[in-house]
């Protein structure tokens, strides 16, 4: 090739596009779109031939037929005679509860070591390091064997821990007394609720009193007060709600609530796995706020506390919350890890259903849709919150 | 690269419509990959199927596959062994990543069926279901158990059975599932679940791996039939019949009394028109079923002996295992191994 010519001719191009860029940019789009359908269209159409080479039928038909197998734990009141749908369902439930506890529980331990990431005490600074390095840099499905391997070393169900009045800690996992579901529950639940509405209602009344007056009083007696005075009052007209306590007979505890060791592990793992990468996020968060907000906030006069609470996290928050979306995923995700130690997470229900029923590519288009709802709510409600401390332009 | 292959399958479809399964694919595909792959217990199935400190498989399913594999390459190194799960195997299997278990599957109705489209050439090892439980606990029925924790393998007839069981009995139990088969039982020695259930062989293989074997009892009752034996997809005849004479030639040649040692000097000077057709000297019957060669029974026979000889040497009461021949024993001698004459 010359590169000695001084002007080059303009090349003639090999598909005349028309001029314009709009045009131009509809016609590369169109192109793309359909690309994408067609890639689209082949993948299907190679299932399905696939799947007729070897004689296997695509369809959900096979929801509706019973189950068989049993599941050891979960929300629903499943036997082994239900359907397919409802153990997946099951499987699902408990998916969800471990990703729910799992979120809150990893946020709180996450921001708690991030902030002592960040403490001026040297011993604090450098264990919350430690503790961050190690976590992050070992694989979750070795902590979740580890952990696991720990809730097994607990006595044995005969020789059960008994720490407090009706609690029982044991390899089974942990017995803890329980509340029927009957009206006088319900009564108590409903005082409970009505109290805190009213707390809440106290507090705004309060605060709209300090902005008029400047004077500022404390709602936490009178809160508390209806927090407990409520329900037992309740208690006292409808009846006290009945408490059943787990209690040893032959190879089990029965009656009372029970959490068992493989929800546990996964549920600790998770935690602590989740927790020091969210340490990391808050810590960064903080870090990214000027160290001019400190100071301005300081010659106000602020209080430690207050600084961090009404200055410095608000402004961090918008630096933390997107990153933390993703460690709420990845927490969700992680938890199909479950079928390690035998949690009987939506995976674990959708291996054996696809074992049982031979639809694979029916059960995992089922699950990938299931993780994605989830992870796309996720996302929607962090948006939502991320906006609502968006910094509001005026 | 990929997506030209995508382009070409949806092109051969709508040219050629969905391809009707041909007898002999299958067959046709192992011959040209030049091995067979192998499902078995992962990661290991003492007796049944463990790699050795070479990395070599050996165990009663393990030869099973290499005399397939004499079978039709004359050859029992050309099996590749896959590991796979009691959940990943069937799905492995449906999807061509093997080409056959040899894994402890029991055969049923729903996995022979149109619906799953598997197919069960021949039995290799009658089984039950049975349980275990510590010495401890004092049982000695499994009608005892009412209230248990109990650890199973999800996926497999096994927990099917359980909840079969503890339904017609008006039980409750609460299972643990757990699908790696190691994982399982360090759950059950730990005390995570009183009973341990598999079928009786397996289970008599995991117990000789807990901390202390003699504290666990396996209980007498079978609470199901476990008839098992290696699996293919249905819809490849000649490799059914290659799987299903292997085995009978397994059996035949126990009940012919032909085994390693003396199997050359028996095709040498036998006389019997019958072990001159099985083992080769006369006829052609190991080509009328597609075998690399005529003597094919004779070669496996020449390399494992007969299926008492595999039986005992991984099974048997010498090994650690110690199991009894009982109904894995030849028709003759008062078991159910009976081979369709090979004639």
């Amino acid at each position: 090739m010359s590169t000695t010519s001084p002007i080059m001719p303009a090349a003639k191009p090999l598909i005349p596009l028309p001029a314009g860029t709009t045009m131009r940019g509809l016609l590369w789009q169109a192109a793309l779109a359909a690309a994408v359908i067609f890639l689209g269209w082949s993948i299907y159409n190679n299932m399905l031939t696939n799947m007729a080479a070897r004689g296997l039928q695509f369809g959900y038909g096979f929801l509706n037929r019973s189950a068989g197998f049993p599941i050891g734990e979960g929300l629903l009141n499943y036997t082994p005679s239900d359907t397919y749908a409802r153990a997946l369902t099951q499987g699902f439930l408990n998916t969800l509860r471990v990703a729910v506890v799992g979120i809150v529980l990893a946020t709180i331990l996450g921001v708690l070591l991030g902030l002592a990431r960040l403490s001026a005490n040297p011993l604090l600074r450098s264990l919350t390091g430690g503790y961050i390095e190690i976590i992050r840099n070992t694989p979750l499905v070795l902590q979740l064997v580890f952990w696991h391997s720990i809730i097994l070393q607990l006595p044995s169900v005969r020789q059960a821990l008994n720490p407090l009045p009706g609690f029982f800690l044991s390899q089974r996992g942990v017995k803890m007394p329980a509340l029927l579901a009957e009206p006088a529950l319900y009564s108590c639940l409903l005082a409970l609720l009505t109290a805190a509405i009213l707390w809440v209602g106290l507090a705004r009344r309060e605060r709209a009193r300090q902005i008029e007056t400047g004077e500022r009083k404390s709602t936490l007696i009178p809160g508390f007060a209806l927090l407990i005075g409520l329900p037992v009052l309740a208690g006292f007209v409808f009846g006290a709600p009945t408490v059943e306590f787990p209690e040893l007979t032959g190879f089990n505890f029965e009656g009372g609530l029970s959490l068992s060791p493989e929800f546990f592990a996964l549920l600790i793992g998770l935690v602590v796995y989740t927790s020091a990468f969210i340490a990391e996020i808050v810590r960064s968060g903080i870090q990214s706020v000027h160290k001019g907000q400190w100071e301005a906030a300081r010659a106000l006069g602020l209080a430690p506390g207050r600084i961090m609470r009404l200055v410095i996290l608000p402004q961090a928050l918008r630096v933390i919350i997107p990153p933390m979306t993703s460690q709420f995923l990845n927490l969700t995700k992680n938890s199909s890890l479950a079928v390690v130690i035998g949690y009987p997470d939506l995976v674990s229900v959708a291996n054996t259903s696809i074992n049982q029923t031979g639809q694979a590519v029916e059960v995992i288009s089922l699950f990938m849709a299931i993780y994605l709802a989830i992870s796309l709510v996720t996302s929607l409600l962090m948006n939502m919150y991320n906006r609502a401390v968006a910094l509001k332009e005026r | 690269m990929k997506l030209t292959a995508f382009a070409a399958a949806a092109a051969a479809f709508m040219v050629f419509g969905p391809v009707e399964a041909l007898a002999g694919r299958d067959l046709d595909q192992i011959r040209s990959r030049g091995t067979l792959r192998c499902g078995v217990q992962g990661p290991s199935n003492p007796g049944f199927g463990v790699p050795d400190s070479q990395g070599r498989w050996q165990g009663f399913n393990v030869e099973i596959c290499r005399a397939v594999a004499i079978t039709i390459f004359n050859d029992a190194n050309r099996v590749e062994f896959v590991p796979v799960t009691s959940q990943s195997r069937f799905p492995a299997l449906a999807a061509g990543e093997v080409d056959i278990l040899s894994n402890n599957s029991t055969w049923t109705l729903t996995r022979d069926s149109n619906v799953n489209r598997f197919n069960f050439p021949a039995i290799v090892f009658y089984d039950g279901q049975s349980v275990m439980v510590p010495r401890r606990l004092n049982v000695t029925s499994a009608r005892q158990l009412n209230g248990a924790t109990v650890c199973v393998q999800p996926g497999t007839t096994t927990e099917l059975n359980l909840n079969d069981f503890f339904r017609q009995h008006n039980l409750r139990f609460t299972p643990v599932v757990i699908s790696d088969l190691d994982e399982l039982r360090r759950a059950y020695d730990s005390g995570r679940c009183d009973v341990f259930t598999n079928d009786f062989a397996a289970l008599a293989a995991q117990r000789t791996l807990l901390t202390r074997p003699a504290d666990h009892v396996i209980l007498p009752e079978r609470i199901s039939k476990e008839p098992l034996g290696p699996v293919i997809r249905q819809g490849d005849e000649e490799l059914t019949n290659i799987v299903a004479w292997t085995v009978f030639a397994l059996i035949e040649a126990e009940e012919l009394g032909i085994n390693m040692a003396n199997v050359e000097q028996i095709a040498g000077s036998s006389t019997n028109p019958l072990v001159r057709r099985f083992l080769g000297v006369e006829g052609n019957m190991g080509e009328s079923i597609s075998a690399a060669r005529a003597d094919y029974a004779r070669q496996i026979i020449r390399q494992f002996g007969n299926y008492g000889e595999i039986y005992n040497r991984h099974l048997g009461p010498q090994t650690p295992l110690g199991l009894d021949r009982g109904q894995n024993n030849i028709w003759t001698q008062g078991g159910l191994l009976y081979a369709p004459p090979a004639r």
